[in-house]
């Protein structure tokens, strides 16, 4: 098996609404895979269901074939999965460089956090002249920079992102499906939720397309790019 | 004159009692999000636990004051997780008649095991008063030693939430649970550390409040809590510094309607101050504005 995260069956409700109904669908070492969907359809859900922040009601989600759907969402980020959350969540209050450190939190090695501190500041310049500036005063792009900065503190396996392009002009969209490629050409196994269904399939290797709590469609992105029913639904032209 | 500054002096005294609870209060609010109302208690189980250490176990100061601190550690994180934890998704009125029911259950126990003859609490305080002026000006060792204990936990407070990687687990945690759980910080374990130095904080309140108003009973802690969450909330809660100040402010206002105004209308008008103060300024001194999210 060369699949990093597996899913299988997996549903969820939100009391007694069935907000996901028996998904399945794997991640290969490597990859970029995409989730794309209408507003609802449980892509959200999905995501925080891998990483522990909504319980599983049945089903399972297995990283490198162990069972992770009952972890407790803290102990998965030291398995080498990092989160980049639906708007941003970046810790207001606290300065873009306590932001960081965060990222870090349950890392050990200081000497490596540093350095990954360095990597990131690189990657993003932006944030290394305002790392004294309280994270709430950034703009929207640079809040987005500050949360994928923040997922990479923790040196992950595979990144999952919701939602990166979000709310934000057409130049920083641009830039972020950038800085996701080159992560990506890092080494970082990437699974890609996005209402942006353009720009995700042209940066994915596959595609999933979720329906009201369903996979209704699966393949290689650059076929679902020129699926008539996926142009249809999600894709502007 | 003298007498004003030995009335402010002293004020300032009651008030880094009222700062010490304080923080405790102001603490769990952030974190938790919840307004721990037996908090007040905790510290008359420190101050009964100090008193016994003392006089019935024979420990000196030192042993006797950690004893309590230890106690009321572990009754804190006990507290906790018997009666918040399993409340964490209820909401806030269920939790807040919790904190209520803990609270009296703590004064009944004491009740029980104490007796509600007061208790002569011998102050644990070893310095002797100082005289300024030709002997015009005396301030006492607990006065002191109250205020300097006081600089001295807030200045280390304020250095471990901003230095330590617990104290950013903690701003992570008072922020967005879930996006701290997503840093790998684990909740629960923040919100029980939380609790744990609060209820450390209260100990030490407790034994420097019997110092220097030494009458001991089950109910010792019901006022100066209830002072304590007024001055978190004057100073805005949620704030550490604002906790401080807080404290500050009501015991120099107690304390200075008490010289010059009236006695018994000391505590009418503490609570009138925190009416206006709450008119003018609803997140209090330095409480933050309440964004919305865009």
């Amino acid at each position: 098996m060369s699949s990093i995260l597996e899913v299988k069956d997996l549903c969820v409700y939100y009391g007694v609404i069935k907000a996901l109904k028996g998904i399945s669908f794997h991640v290969d070492k490597g990859e970029i895979v995409t989730l794309i969907g209408a507003n609802g359809a449980g892509k959200t859900t999905t995501l925080q269901t891998i990483t522990g922040l909504i319980p599983a009601k049945s089903g399972h989600v297995y990283y490198h074939d162990e069972e992770i759907t009952k972890k407790p969402g803290h102990l998965l980020v030291r398995r080498g999965i990092a989160h980049v959350p639906e708007g941003r969540r970046v810790f207001a209050t606290l300065s873009v460089y306590q932001n960081l450190m965060l990222g870090a939190y349950s890392r050990k090695d200081k000497d490596g956090v540093e350095e990954t501190l360095k990597m990131v500041y690189e990657r993003f310049p932006r944030l290394e002249e305002r790392r004294n500036q309280t994270a709430g005063t950034l703009s929207g792009g640079e809040q987005q920079m500050l949360a994928m900065g923040r997922a990479l503190m923790s040196k992950p396996e595979m990144l999952v992102m919701d939602e990166p392009s979000m709310g934000l002009s057409p130049i920083y969209v641009n830039e972020i499906f950038d800085i996701i490629r080159k992560i990506h050409e890092g080494g970082v196994t990437v699974l890609l939720v996005e209402q942006n269904a353009n720009k995700a399939l042209a940066i994915a290797d596959r595609a999933y397309v979720l329906e009201t709590g369903r996979i209704t469609l699966e393949g290689q992105a650059a076929d679902l790019l020129n699926d008539p029913q996926v142009r249809a639904a999600y894709l502007s032209k | 004159m003298m007498s004003f500054v030995s009335y402010f002096l002293s004020g300032v005294s009651l008030g880094s009692v009222y700062a010490i609870i304080a923080l405790g209060y102001t603490m769990v609010y952030g974190i938790a999000k919840m307004l721990n109302f037996a908090h007040g208690d905790i510290l008359m189980v420190g101050a009964y636990v100090a008193f016994l250490g003392l006089n019935s176990l024979g420990l000196p100061i030192p042993l006797a004051t950690l004893l309590a601190m230890v106690t009321c550690t572990l009754l804190g994180i006990i507290i906790e997780r018997a009666a918040y934890k399993p409340l964490r998704q209820a909401n806030s009125l269920s939790v807040l008649i919790t904190a209520i029911g803990v609270s009296y259950l703590l004064q009944n126990l004491a009740l029980l095991l104490f007796g509600a003859n007061p208790k002569s609490f011998s102050s644990f305080v070893p310095v002797g008063a100082v005289r300024f002026a030709d002997g015009a000006l005396t301030i006492s060792g607990e006065t002191l030693v109250t205020i300097a204990a006081c600089v001295i936990i807030v200045a280390g407070l304020i250095h471990f939430i901003n230095h330590t990687k617990a104290g950013q687990a903690m701003l992570a945690v008072s922020e967005d649970k879930g996006a701290a759980t997503l840093m790998g910080v684990d909740v629960n374990r923040t919100i029980a550390l939380t609790f744990a130095i609060g209820s450390a904080l209260a100990s030490i309140g407790g034994i420097l409040l019997c110092s220097a108003y030494p009458t001991l009973t089950p109910t010792t802690g019901a006022m100066p809590g209830i002072k304590a969450f007024v001055a978190a909330v004057l100073g805005g809660i949620g704030s550490i510094p604002g906790a401080f100040i807080g404290g500050i402010l009501l015991g120099i206002l107690e304390n200075l309607s008490k010289a010059y105004i009236s006695s018994k209308l000391s505590d009418a008008i503490v609570f009138s101050v925190l009416i206006i103060v709450l008119l003018v300024r609803p997140t209090g001194i330095l409480g933050k504005k309440i964004m919305e999210k865009v």
